[in-house]
């Protein structure tokens, strides 16, 4: 709240402050803090503030902004962003759609965009562009990942199911991608759907040997409360969207058993990804997702990459970014040509964490190196 | 298709036409002894279920929780009424759906504001969790039975209510004569706020009953708002009988729609493409079937009055 | 149908009259000039934001105006005005994506030229409306309100799941459309395009109610059996209405989208209804110039609320209370005096 007033009243500054310093660094934030889903947008904004903090530097100005989820809204904000503010880098959305909306506009109007979780296929294939960098995941990772970990494990005929949306067609398809095998059936499900009991009898009745859905938010919840009572005895794999810490704290024990790919862990072990948790949860006193720790990496990304130069010489901080200077809190990490990351998608586990809630536990690697299938069509 | 898949989505349509009947017995109700439009009702179903997560969490104890919920919904209902619904009786449609429209931004940004961003945790109890044999090897979740079993009492409740006490005679005299029951002595206000507060305690009380089993988050409401409408509306405003006929046919539409359809045109489609078009088909089906219907008796099918 | 009665103000005597009708004149004057000109001045000083955010309160102005022939002229709320709007969004965004990459739309090649586009956003929402309110105005009251809401909500679920178009991602527009002999691509030049798309509009409507058509559409309104009785049918007058009032919507979408770069679903969702009837409202039911007045007031609220909490729609939520309980004329019912006939 402090952070935000001050983002707020920043804002309001914002023509005072512009003149003082020319080296100063300005940067955007336009996410989603209201309405549904809102978690996300509060962890990536918390991540990304935390970096800000632990860095210390009082050249950076960051202006956060509410899209409360809406396309037209966020796109109004970025223009607000970029022409009034003039801020150098823009950053936040968590929205396929919004970010479909914004992204294109903003890089060919020269600024840069550096995406802490929206990953759209056609942003990292034929849309793609040298100042767009997603610092997340293309959005096929973490189901292609789990299509070669189920593969490994020995699964012949699973179910899979999803929204019948963009996001959700290009989940299966990259599941399917990876898993390369035949899949018992594929269940679309309606946006927003809040009951599944017809899906449920429909995965009952099926011959399937494991079950892979992709339902972000409050969708896998209300599935996965229903799943634990249905009586169905399936192995249950998807991805972390369905797994974070918020949501399976939400789920309880219906979760526990479920396998999820992830990029990151909070039991990661490694010494940037030890001081972020710890920083996380004495700033914020809970367990950071990883929606946080995509903030965290946006910001200590976009922080390496000043070391080096100015957002105002445009190539020399491209440049600088593409380098990816710094120590991921998921490890190894380094951007591919069309600037997504090429890196390990893990396998966790929900299990029962010492206080009796669930939690996520690493299991190990699904694939080393992952590399989205778009980049190929990406010409820049 | 199994006949024994075939009971399985009929158990389910029934469930999910049980629960739509808690939510517009209430919208149903308002409209007709008052005739107010009220778009915040799915708030209420929220408070019931936020309410009933907290307390569960609390008490540890699930009925506990239930009965906190309900009578949370039933007071934030009363509050609201005493407050802002009073003064929109006389005014037109309009302004009510603005009104209550402001209603649902000041009641969904007010709990996040409260409670954070974050789902809350609410779970069936211990006793109704797990499943029962259905004929034919299937199986079936306890707790979705218990929420049928709930629906059928309160609809017969809702009907001794209204046909045999006193308070049910001032409701029906105020369906058909709003200015005549007021000439009869009764304290209108009281009557309202009364009503009022009924209707939001059984939104409460199926948001109570569902939030078990699906996200407790803010804006949870909203579907639900939605599909409540659509069932008085085909059932024919005011009415309880058309709300109840109304509920277990969008239920049994929704349900079966989104099992058959994909299937149907799995027929002659490959099988992705079917599960999108049949899907998308599916969603729209309820609000082609309200269509339907109004088209052909506009004022849906069990008018109580306009 | 539940009427609207906002034309039932007593008579005032003839001098009272002449005030308020000068005032009424001024209070007009001003938001038209504050309008045009608060861009103008942001253009000279370099403000391209403000700019293009005085565009949007153009279109959704003019969204809003069409919505207004149909909630308070007509006495019709339709709950489902986003369908014209996200119609007209897509025809914006559809046709860009042919004339982009030079394929062929049900036989027709795409166009970025914005007078074809404008063309068959109107052709195409008329349509639909005529469509809808021919079922729709069988019914009356709420059963009407949700009838069209049902109607908003099928064209929702249909662009949501259609995936070639981008389904719920939207669908971009690269380029802005062109118009012969203007840059469009200029902030202020395409301010100045919406501008005048909302003062035709307005105009339209002034016009459309001070003709015979108008009269009887007031009739419809007020009192049925009388229109009867003078032999005209109520319901091809409303339709009439109707239909028009979805043409001025839809044109606001496609404009919008032209705006935006970008169309998607949520042009077609519930929220975007309500949010034209909010400014509807909150700017005077039936008042000529509400609209504008109501998309001032909502778009600056959304604006200045936005950066200061995060809780904002919790406050907007308060402002439109206020408004509905206290202020029943709308903004400009409080601005410029009681209603008149305009």
């Amino acid at each position: 709240m402090n952070k935000l007033t001050r983002a707020g009243l920043g804002l309001l500054m914002t023509t005072a402050v512009a003149t003082a310093q020319a080296e100063d660094v300005k940067i955007g934030m336009i996410t989603t803090l209201s309405g549904g889903g809102s978690h996300l947008g509060v962890d990536v904004r918390d991540g990304f503030m935390l970096a800000m903090d632990q860095a210390d530097r009082d050249d950076i100005e960051v202006l956060i902004q509410d899209d409360a989820r809406r396309p037209d809204l966020a796109k109004s904000l970025s223009n607000e962003f970029m022409q009034r503010d003039e801020v150098d880098i823009l950053t936040g959305i968590i929205w396929s759609n919004l970010a479909m909306a914004v992204v294109p506009s903003v890089v060919r109007q020269g600024t840069f965009y550096l995406s802490p979780n929206a990953g759209p296929s056609a942003l990292a294939g034929k849309m793609c562009h040298e100042n767009y960098f997603n610092v997340a995941y293309q959005n096929d990772n973490l189901h292609g990942a789990m299509g070669a970990y189920m593969r490994e494990q020995g699964f012949e005929n699973p179910l899979l199911m999803a929204p019948n949306y963009p996001a959700g067609t290009d989940a299966l398809a990259g599941f399917k991608h990876l898993f390369e095998g035949e899949v018992a059936d594929e269940i679309y499900t309606q946006l927003g759907q809040t009951d599944y009991a017809a899906e449920i009898a429909r995965i009952r009745a099926s011959d399937a040997d494991s079950l892979f859905f992709f339902l972000p938010g409050g969708m896998g919840i209300s599935f996965m409360k229903q799943w634990e009572n249905s009586g169905v005895e399936m192995p249950v794999f998807g991805a972390a969207f369905s797994f974070d810490e918020t949501i399976i704290k939400a789920v309880g024990s219906a979760a526990i058993g479920a396998m999820n790919t992830s990029q990151w862990a909070y039991d990661l072990e490694n010494a940037a990804n030890q001081a972020f948790v710890e920083g996380f949860q004495d700033a914020y006193d809970r367990m950071p997702t990883l929606y946080a720790a995509q903030g965290y990496d946006t910001a200590r990304l976009i922080l390496s990459a000043l070391e080096k130069a100015h957002p105002s010489d445009q190539d020399a901080f491209r440049e600088a970014l593409r380098e990816a200077d710094f120590d991921s809190v998921r490890g190894e990490f380094r951007f591919g040509p069309n600037h997504h990351p090429i890196q390990d998608i893990y396998v966790r586990e929900v299990v029962e964490g010492e206080d009796g809630e669930p939690t996520n536990r690493l299991v190990g690697i699904a694939v080393e190196d992952i590399q989205d299938v778009y980049a190929e069509q990406c010409r820049m | 298709m199994s006949v024994t898949l075939l009971i399985e989505q009929l158990i389910n349509g029934l469930q999910l036409g049980t629960m739509l009947f808690l939510m517009a017995s209430g919208l149903t109700l308002v409209f007709g002894v008052m005739g107010l439009i009220n778009l915040a009702h799915g708030s209420f179903y929220m408070v019931g279920a936020y309410v009933t997560a907290l307390a569960t969490v609390s008490t540890g104890s699930f009925l506990l929780g239930l009965v906190a919920g309900v009578l949370a919904a039933a007071a934030a209902g009363a509050i609201v009424e005493l407050l802002v619904i009073r003064r929109l009786y006389h005014r037109q449609h309009l302004d009510q759906v603005l009104a209550t429209f402001a209603l649902i931004l000041i009641f969904s940004e007010g709990t996040r504001w409260l409670f954070g961003s974050s789902p809350l945790w609410l779970s069936p109890p211990e006793a109704l969790s797990g499943s029962v044999a259905l004929p034919g090897g299937s199986r079936y979740p306890v707790y979705r039975l218990v929420i049928i079993a709930v629906g059928v009492v309160v609809a017969a409740g809702l009907y001794l209510l209204i046909a045999h006490t006193r308070l049910g005679m001032r409701i029906r005299a105020g369906e058909s004569d709003r200015e005549m029951i007021g000439a009869l002595g009764v304290n209108i206000r009281r009557l309202y706020t009364l009503v009022f507060a009924l209707g939001a305690a059984l939104a409460g009380l199926a948001g109570s009953l569902v939030g078990a089993l699906q996200s407790v988050q803010v804006g949870m409401g909203e579907p639900v708002l939605i599909l409540a409408f659509v069932v008085i509306v085909i059932g024919g405003i005011g009415s309880i009988k058309g709300a109840l006929l109304g509920a277990l046919l969008v239920g049994m539409v929704d349900t079966l729609g989104r099992v058959f359809l994909p299937a149907l045109f799995g027929q002659f489609m490959s099988p992705s493409d079917a599960a999108g078009t049949g899907t998308a088909l599916a969603a729209m089906l309820i609000y082609i079937l309200m269509a339907v219907i109004l088209a052909f008796k506009p004022k849906g099918l069990f008018a109580a009055h306009d | 149908m539940t009427r609207l009665h906002p034309a039932t103000t007593p008579e005032a005597s003839p001098s009272e009259s002449r005030s308020w009708l000068e005032r009424r004149h001024l209070v007009h004057g001003v938001l038209l000039a504050v309008m045009l000109l608060a861009p103008v001045a942001a253009h000279l000083m370099g403000e391209i934001y403000y700019v293009n955010l005085a565009s949007r309160v153009a279109l959704v102005a003019m969204a809003a105006v069409g919505l207004n022939l149909a909630i308070g002229y007509g006495g019709m709320i339709s709950f489902g005005h986003a369908a014209y709007f996200g119609l007209g969004g897509y025809v914006t965004g559809i046709s860009a994506f042919h004339a982009f990459d030079g394929s062929l739309v049900m036989g027709l090649p795409g166009s970025d030229n914005m007078l074809a586009i404008w063309l068959a956003a109107v052709l195409l929402c008329g349509l639909l409306a005529l469509a809808i309110g021919a079922i729709s105005l069988r019914t009356t009251g709420v059963y009407f309100i949700m009838i069209t809401l049902a109607f908003a909500q099928m064209a929702y679920y249909f662009a949501n799941s259609w995936p070639d178009y981008g389904g719920q991602d939207g669908l971009p527009i690269y380029l802005r459309n062109t118009l012969p002999g203007i840059d469009t691509n200029d902030a202020l030049s395409f301010f100045l395009i919406c501008f005048t798309a909302l003062v035709l509009s307005m105009a339209l409507t002034s016009r459309l109610m001070r003709s015979r058509f108008g009269a009887a559409l007031t009739m419809a309104r007020l009192n049925e059996t009388r229109l009867a009785t003078a032999g005209i049918s109520p319901f091809p007058i409303r339709l009439v209405a109707f239909v028009i009032s979805a043409m001025i919507t839809g044109l606001a979408g496609a404009l919008y989208a032209d705006l935006n770069g970008f169309v998607s679903p949520s042009m077609l969702s519930w929220h975007l209804s309500g949010e034209l009837m909010v400014i509807v409202i909150l700017g005077g039911v039936g008042r000529l110039y509400g609209p504008l007045a109501g998309a001032i007031l909502f778009v600056m609220m959304e604006t200045l609320l936005g950066g200061l909490t995060e809780y904002w729609q919790f406050f907007l939520g308060l402002v439109l209370l206020g408004v509905v309980l206290f202020a029943k004329q709308g903004v400009i019912g409080w601005l410029a005096g009681r209603q008149q006939h305009e």
